[in-house]
């Protein structure tokens, strides 16, 4: 394994060093110590490396992320995340808010709890909170999944598109156009492989969540409402 | 944007250090607010005797024998130190109303930064580093401090426009963010009595909370009525002579982390201004919840 101190060596060089592996590397293996809530790091990976941080991280972590996975031994500040593509961040403790925010594809698993916004917009990323969520979570959120052990916060899924969201706790509010789902055998299927893929296999079962989605009223051109566009 | 920083210390045998990392953690949030900085320190008071902290844009000719001016105004010993381009008057607890009074007369020039019985408000236009320095903050002991780095969004970059705000005895309040309606919750509270120093929107609020503490409220339940009477964004650190509190709006954009071990609560805008506090690798650490009073008393 690769050790990089991020103290004595500092952020640009950890992320240059890391952007650099892109293509073909036996170097697929990175610990980052003393990163002291440090903001921005390992932004913009594109190789399919293993990076873990050991302790907690600022702004941005392991944002626009494609490929790697990006294992964080703390807890993490806001935009976790943010703009993933593709690869896997996974944090042993809590996200601060809009964790995963515009995500494309990828899988984020937050093993503690996760602040307000989060997924605001996802695009296709997969979100497994083993806490709960905070108000105004998956905002706007156009595909993907979010998968919630705990509760969810106000106006969960508010103006949602298409994105699905499993809740298996209590939901404080539901946003403008979210409202709960029939659970469908192809739901329960999606949710187990979520849950294992989530490393929460062994805390919650598929049938214990309640699905939402958009009622698909606020998106959809309506006549009726034409003079209000 | 703004950073603030804040350390209520529970282990008394950490009280000789406060100065000292309170500048490390406002040190850490100068890129979240580099125009100026300001630090309320809070120590142990001696009994009968309270502070007066004043500044002044010209301190070598205004501090000039004002110690003996006003001790005769007030008919009271005063002693005056001096730091930089403040200065802390030592006086009778029951003299310090007079004294403030008697400042305006002797010296109109002179801003008061804070009064009470063990607050110190120090705060300047600058880099935090040069701020902490000039007043020399990392020497000082205490009980619980407040520090704010400031990025000026809603008034001019003066000393009177940089935090901590105090408006009431051994009082003061730091923010980040922005109140959309202080113009007129300054109209409700001048006509209530309360005296303004500045147009800018955090003095409102520091001048909410004392409103509500005259009037008998306790600190959580005057900073609960800011979550209903104050419009914006905020997140509030609160500073009382023996409490601490913190407080942010609903929606909650403007971002906080608290710390907390048997030895101190600590809040920072980020959680890398409280990386180097002892034993933080061990501490509880928590996002403060979206409208949610937390406040400690000892």
């Amino acid at each position: 394994m690769q050790s990089f101190d991020l103290a004595a060596q500092g952020l640009r060089a950890l992320n240059s060093t890391l952007h650099a592996l892109n293509g073909q590397t036996n170097q697929t293996s990175w610990e980052v110590i003393n990163p002291k809530g440090a903001h921005a790091i390992a932004v913009g990976l594109d190789a399919p490396i293993d990076v873990t941080v050991r302790g907690s991280t600022g702004y941005y972590c392991a944002g626009m992320n494609k490929q790697a996975t990006v294992r964080i031994k703390g807890s993490a500040g806001p935009g976790v995340a943010e703009n993933m593509m593709s690869g896997t961040v996974i944090i042993d403790g809590d996200a601060s808010q809009y964790a995963g925010a515009t995500g494309r594809g990828g899988l984020l698993v937050i093993k503690g709890n996760a602040a307000s916004r989060c997924g605001i917009s996802m695009k296709g990323i997969d979100i497994v909170v083993h806490g709960n969520i905070g108000h105004m979570s998956c905002f706007m959120a156009q595909s993907g999944n979010m998968v919630v052990l705990g509760d969810a916060g106000d106006a969960l899924g508010d103006s949602l598109y298409e994105a699905r969201l499993f809740v298996r706790g209590s939901v404080k509010s539901l946003g403008a156009d979210c409202i709960e789902k029939e659970m469908r055998p192809e739901h329960l299927a999606l949710l187990a492989d979520l849950l294992a893929r989530g490393e929460a296999d062994h805390l919650a079962k598929p049938e214990e969540f309640k699905r939402y989605g958009s009622a698909r009223k606020l998106y959809n051109f309506n006549v009726d409402n034409a003079s209000s566009y | 944007m703004c950073g603030i920083v804040g350390l209520f210390l529970k282990d008394a045998s950490l009280e000789p250090k406060l100065g000292e990392m309170l500048t490390e953690m406002l040190i850490t949030m100068t890129d979240r607010g580099p125009d100026s900085a300001g630090i309320a320190i809070y120590s142990r008071g001696h009994d009968g005797h309270a502070k007066l902290t004043v500044q002044s844009a010209n301190p070598d000719t205004d501090f000039d024998g004002l110690a003996e001016k006003l001790g005769a105004a007030i008919a009271a010993k005063v002693k005056m130190a001096v730091k930089d381009t403040h200065a802390v008057f030592d006086l009778p607890l029951d003299r310090l109303e007079a004294a403030r009074h008697a400042l305006r007369d002797i010296a109109p020039a002179i801003k008061v930064m804070s009064a009470g019985e063990g607050i110190e408000i120090y705060k300047e236009v600058g880099l935090p580093k040069d701020v902490a320095a000039r007043f020399d903050v990392s020497k000082m002991t205490g009980t619980h401090g407040i520090g704010h780095t400031r990025m000026a969004t809603e008034s001019a970059v003066t000393t009177m426009g940089a935090h901590p705000f105090s408006t009431g005895a051994d009082q003061c309040l730091v923010h980040n963010g922005s109140l959309s309606n202080h113009n007129s919750v300054r109209r409700v509270l001048k006509r209530a009595g309360m005296t303004f120093e500045t147009e800018n929107d955090t003095e409102v609020a520091a001048a909410f909370i004392s409103h509500k503490l005259q009037e008998g409220a306790k600190l959580g339940e005057a900073m609960e009525a800011t979550l209903t009477d104050l419009d914006g964004f905020f997140t509030f650190v609160v500073g009382t002579k023996n409490g601490f509190g913190v407080v942010r709006d609903p929606i909650a954009c403007k971002p906080a982390v608290m710390a907390e071990t048997d030895q101190y609560v600590a809040f920072g805008s980020e959680y890398r201004a409280m990386v180097m506090l002892p034993g933080i690798e061990h501490a509880r650490v928590w996002e403060p919840e979206p409208a949610t009073v937390y406040f400690w008393e000892r």
